[in-house]
């Protein structure tokens, strides 16, 4: 029969559309919502979805996994008083690695010999220009600079962040990657326990001979 | 470990003792013909040794030798390693080598690319204009003596940036002050571009070629062009058509729109620096294009791949290849006319195989995931599971689905069967590689003719079909599809645990110098890379052998005879993607 093909397809799209209201009287029998929350936004991204899964943005955002990573930004920790002390050494190998040239760093040199300090003077990410590739965060040997979640940096003029602006604190990298967070945190805690345990074993090897 | 590309097989230099030498550098392979007889030994390796697909054609500037050279790669539509000839002539303008394109017509666009680029003068090809860089421009980009636009330093990084980096804006830098050369006495305001004229000439009747004699009875030839703002073409393609009524007698793809001279830009970057440039060039698919270049550097420096990596790139390949392939179906049916709930049905199961991305790469197009010697990160558990769960029971059943929804769609198998797109003695001849080529009944599939990665493991057929109509093009990506999922069955099964790297995490890798020719067989095709080191940190020559640019060149011989309303669904069976194409 001619049109039994166009019939089968519309019955696929037929299907769709009711897959997508019993899915909404499921889960209201069920009394969850399937809107506005954060299960449903998961089910809906999940492989059980059926029928239209539509997110709402900007009312409702798709759940971003913790690797995500938009622009970067430099790690602090929260020193004593507010303290902010920097990871950045200024080695300048996110500088060298990033493919297209964007950051651009300013070494601090100690006023009186000259020598340069592990600290940077000035830190610029030009943001219009990353491509957001995440080396500079994955060859960064001291955890200092990271790649971010926040997305929604639209702005009337250029974006050229300086050191001020894209210093975050480690308790908000915590937050949004929770599991690096730990595993970098564990293997410094052992890096220091290994360090403070030659650092013993030296001092009482010395010991006797004193 | 894909063998490297031998050539003993073949004993090139016995059979022209004259004209044929091996190329002795070390690291270099293949052969060197002389100029005056490369169309006769071309014609040779195709009749005789059955070479019967050219690859890749490109130039290399050997600035400090004063040399240009013309590297060609040949390979067998059987399958095997392939075969490298080269010629060299002086670096003295004009430069000059005998065009191949009567050979094999798939030389015709990639001769004009060295032209453009490198400024490599192809004697014989009947329609050598520029291909990739505007109307006008002076000079030729990639020759190693060319200075670009905000030029800064020959390569990356720049010394400026550390460790007295003030940040200044890219524009600052005036492109018009010394390192842009332009013709003399250009001014922009009484600017005339002469190549459009040559573009219209290049068209068959074409009322400037003919006129006076003949001009009269082809008088009612029109020229349309369509694009590059089209929606049909897939990004911004121009397409200038010579039609008879409706009957398209001559058509010539327009392109460059999107150019911003990747291998330029490679040319500068270190070897680390690029693999997140070539996310950038076939932008559905980067797993796949990051795979190419990760063989092509790992063959030059000789280092092996971890194997959980290997299992973990075959697994990204592949989801990359169905997510694909569904685009490709929802975008054909768009093209076809019914816009948007076919395609919006694709991009759903393409939307969960991005997601899987994200959470392994950190992006969902952009995902800079492999690196030389494995991958960037394991896959963690919970996505792992994702996977299975969308290879054992999603995918299959949204494929079903799909078939259903539109295989027997009379109106689809109205406009798709009988109207024919290439055979295989054309494709191979206009070097059509991927979907295309096996559509047309060639069962040339690099994952079985020139295995790489551990592909060689898998059970799965290389999908083929024969009728060479748009109907059989669109049902092999759903065979592909299917093959696709036998094999990430598989690799999900036998992945290995273990490191994900063979090699430590290094921003600067040593690369010995040589050159290597990679290849993967990319949803659209072939996709080749054809790298040359010197032994420093950036290489010396950068080479990307895009699957749909090449494919672009049978656009002529698919849709000439054709109505205009089937040119449309005809350039979507390409499949092609203009950051590809204008890489």
């Amino acid at each position: 029969m001619y049109g039994k093909g166009i019939l089968k397809g519309l019955g696929v799209t037929l299907n769709r559309f009711f897959e997508t209201y019993l899915d909404d009287i499921s889960w209201w029998m069920r009394g969850k919502k399937r809107y506005y929350t954060q299960e449903g936004i998961a089910h809906r991204a999940s492989k059980d979805a059926r029928g239209i899964f539509t997110v709402q943005y900007p009312e409702e955002q798709l759940i971003q996994p913790e690797e995500f990573r938009y622009v970067p930004f430099l790690v602090y920790d929260e020193g004593a008083e507010g303290k902010k002390e920097v990871r950045c050494t200024s080695c300048g190998i996110c500088a060298k690695v990033c493919p297209p040239q964007c950051i651009w760093i300013v070494r601090t040199n100690d006023p009186n010999t000259g020598k340069p300090v592990p600290e940077p003077k000035d830190f610029y990410i030009d943001m219009d220009i990353c491509m957001n590739c995440g080396f500079c965060a994955e060859y960064c040997p001291f955890d200092a600079i990271k790649m971010d979640h926040d997305f929604a940096i639209a702005s009337y003029d250029r974006n050229v962040y300086n050191l001020e602006k894209l210093l975050k604190p480690a308790s908000y990298y915590a937050e949004i990657r929770p599991l690096n967070y730990n595993k970098e945190e564990e293997a410094r805690k052992a890096k220091e326990a290994a360090k403070a345990a030659k650092a013993e074993a030296s001092a009482s090897a010395a010991a006797p001979a004193a | 470990m894909a063998a490297p590309a031998s050539t003993s097989t073949v004993d090139l230099v016995a059979r022209f003792p004259d004209s044929v030498t091996a190329d002795a550098r070390p690291g270099f392979s293949g052969f060197i013909v002389k100029k005056e007889n490369l169309v006769e030994v071309a014609t040779a390796l195709r009749d005789e040794f059955s070479f019967d697909l050219l690859s890749s054609v490109t130039g290399v500037d050997y600035l400090a030798e004063n040399k240009m050279e013309v590297v060609y790669h040949l390979h067998r539509t059987t399958g095997g390693p392939g075969l490298v000839i080269k010629t060299q002539v002086d670096r003295v303008d004009p430069v000059e080598v005998p065009s191949l394109i009567n050979v094999w017509a798939g030389a015709d666009f990639q001769e004009r690319e060295a032209w453009d680029l490198m400024g490599i003068k192809f004697v014989g090809h009947p329609d050598l204009r520029r291909i990739l860089m505007w109307e006008g421009f002076e000079g030729h980009p990639l020759r190693k003596d060319y200075k670009e636009a905000f030029y800064e330093e020959d390569v990356k990084p720049y010394k400026s940036r550390w460790p007295e980096g003030n940040h200044t804006y890219a524009e600052f830098k005036n492109p018009y002050r010394d390192n842009v050369k332009l013709p003399e006495g250009f001014s922009l305001d009484n600017y005339q571009p002469q190549t459009e004229d040559q573009l219209y000439f290049s068209l068959e009747k074409s009322s400037i070629k003919h006129e006076g004699d003949r001009g009269q009875e082809l008088g009612d030839h029109m020229v349309v062009n369509m694009g590059p703002h089209h929606p049909s073409t897939h990004g911004v393609l121009r397409v200038a058509v010579e039609l008879n009524g409706e009957t398209i007698t001559s058509l010539k793809p327009v392109m460059g729109y999107l150019h911003r001279n990747h291998d330029k830009i490679g040319e500068r970057n270190t070897f680390l620096q690029i693999m997140p440039y070539t996310d950038r060039l076939d932008y559905f698919n980067s797993m796949a294009n990051n795979f190419g270049y990760a063989v092509t550097v790992e063959k030059l420096m000789k280092i092996p791949v971890a194997e959980r990596a290997e299992y973990i790139r075959v697994i990204m390949a592949e989801l990359s290849r169905i997510q694909n392939h569904l685009v490709f179906i929802g975008m054909l049916i768009n093209d076809l006319g019914s816009m948007y709930t076919p395609s919006l049905y694709a991009f759903e199961e393409r939307e969960l195989i991005l997601d899987i991305f994200e959470a392994v790469s950190g992006a969902r197009m952009m995902c800079n995931y492999f690196r030389f010697g494995g991958v960037v990160r394991d896959i963690p558990e919970d996505v792992m599971q994702k996977i299975k769960d969308l290879v054992h029971e999603r995918l299959p059943a949204k494929t079903d689905e799909m078939e259903r929804f539109l295989n027997e769609n009379e109106v689809l198998v109205a406009r798709l069967k009988g109207v024919h797109v290439l055979n295989a003695e054309e494709a191979i001849h206009h070097s059509v590689t991927g979907p295309c080529l096996r559509a047309a009944g060639v069962p040339y599939d690099l994952r079985r003719a020139d295995p790489y990665s551990v592909y060689d493991r898998f059970d799965f057929d290389v999908a083929v079909r024969y009728n060479g109509d748009m109907y059989d093009n669109y049902l092999i990506r759903f065979d592909e599809i299917r093959q696709s999922l036998r094999i990430l069955e598989q690799a999900l099964k036998q992945i290995p645990g273990g490191p994900i790297n063979s090699q430590k995490p290094q921003y600067q890798v040593r690369v010995p110098a040589g050159e290597a020719y990679g290849r993967v067989e990319s949803p659209k095709g072939e996709l080749a890379y054809y790298v040359v080191s010197n032994g420093k940190p950036n290489p010396y020559r950068y080479h990307v052998r895009a699957p749909s640019f090449v494919n672009l060149t049978a656009v002529e011989t698919m849709c000439k005879g054709v109505k205009i309303a089937d040119f449309v669904a005809l350039l979507a069976m390409l499949d092609i993607v203009m950051g590809e194409v204008d890489r």
